[in-house]
């Protein structure tokens, strides 16, 4: 349906040419462009909604009790639901290790806040299937909840700022009365309007260069330098990753052209998912609670779980689809 | 009244700084408007979510953005 508004806008009203370059690289821009704008307008309202239930302190008070494993487990699913913005990092992993929650369970939290993002996962589903959509969210998962369990493992507490053991949990953000539901609708909005003008951008720059690759990149450029029969297609997309950070949203237009182009679909989610869940950005916000050392475990456990599942997708994919 | 916005310097706190003052001009009444970004200061009020609003050393809002009016409507309570 909008890809015939799109054809309409592009052929029809510019005047273009279908099948040549810079006719489709053009259609393939503007079609995603509002397909993209309308699914995050609708979703990510839904999602800043269901957030609104579930402040940081309600996966305190939840995470607090469990044990290591359950909690693992329990911690990566609550980060999908916690809105956590970059800034709250430090003192939400103060306030969880303040109520004994291990630090395997904290960090799994904060591994799969940014990696399973509902923005990428609906449109990952729009884009590409409902497979690929839970495949998505079931990997962010499963990433998070091994690799904080490797790091509880891994006894690193001695990793975590002194000063930060010092802290008593206060009753401080209990004592605020949850949003009623205009409150909620209004922030939600917000939030939305938010994400479009922080967003944006990303999208828009990501959809241009699909966009490129879509019109221009010959069709088995992609496969022959990084398709099925190249073994290190995977770690090489983590690596190039690594140093790369962008919001969820902004990888997908760029990893779906690559897609297209036949690059294989373990490959393109490792090279996405270590664009988002390893940022240095965060790691230099996260430096102020937690030492070095941890930090580069952390980025390299993660690291390695993500070339781990892209090799296994690549070789179970097939056979799924 | 002393108001009191707790955040690390991200944008966020930044505006909500911004619209404290705004309220508080507003609203024509005596009150300081402070900037709290020291982690340490900010974990004894306890809150885990950034940026946060505290009206004389009570946390009234955590994690949210709240505008001028949200904002004036507390100073009210």
């Amino acid at each position: 349906m909008i890809k015939r508004l799109a054809d309409w806008i592009v052929f029809d009203k510019m005047g273009l040419v279908p099948k040549t370059h810079f006719g489709e690289a053009v259609d393939f821009f503007i079609y995603d462009l509002m397909k993209i704008f309308l699914l995050l307008i609708v979703i990510v309202y839904a999602v800043a909604i269901i957030r609104s239930y579930f402040p940081p302190e309600r996966a305190r008070k939840i995470l607090g009790g469990k044990r290591e494993f359950g909690g693992t487990i329990l911690a990566a699913l609550l980060g999908i639901v916690t809105p956590v913005c970059s800034c709250s990092a430090c003192p939400l992993f103060i306030g969880f290790v303040e109520s004994g929650i291990p630090l395997g369970v904290s960090m799994s939290f904060l591994i799969s806040s940014p990696t399973v993002n509902e923005v990428a996962l609906i449109m990952l589903w729009g884009l590409f299937g409902w497979k690929v959509g839970v495949l998505y969210m079931t990997t962010g998962v499963a990433i998070a909840i091994v690799a904080g369990w490797v790091i509880g493992r891994m006894h690193l507490e001695d990793q975590i700022e002194e000063y930060v053991l010092q802290f008593r949990v206060g009753g401080g953000q209990s004592d605020v009365a949850p949003p009623t539901w205009t409150e909620r609708h209004q922030e939600a909005l917000d939030y939305t309007k938010g994400i479009l003008k922080r967003v944006g951008p990303f999208v828009v720059i990501g959809i241009a260069l699909g966009a490129v690759v879509h019109g221009y990149v010959p069709v088995d450029f992609v496969v022959r330098v990084a398709g099925r029969g190249n073994p290190f297609a995977v770690p090489i997309a983590v690596l190039i990753g690594l140093p790369l950070y962008s919001n969820a949203a902004g990888t997908i237009p760029i990893v779906q052209a690559l897609i297209e182009k036949g690059l294989p679909l373990g490959t393109a989610l490792a090279l996405m998912m270590s664009i988002v869940a390893i940022s240095i950005p965060e790691m230099i916000i996260l430096r102020r609670v937690v030492k070095w050392k941890l930090l580069y475990i952390f980025a390299a456990v993660v690291a390695v779980a993500i070339v781990m599942i892209g090799y296994l997708f690549n070789a179970v994919l097939p056979a799924i689809q | 009244m002393k108001i009191q916005i707790l955040g690390m310097g991200c944008p966020k706190c930044k505006q909500l700084t911004a619209n404290a003052e705004q309220a508080v001009k507003e609203a024509g009444i005596d009150a300081t408007v402070e900037k709290v970004s020291d982690l340490r200061e900010i974990m004894k009020f306890g809150v885990m979510a950034t940026p946060a609003l505290a009206i004389d050393g009570e946390v009234k809002s955590a994690g949210r953005l709240l505008s001028p009016k949200d904002i004036a409507g507390l100073l009210r309570k």
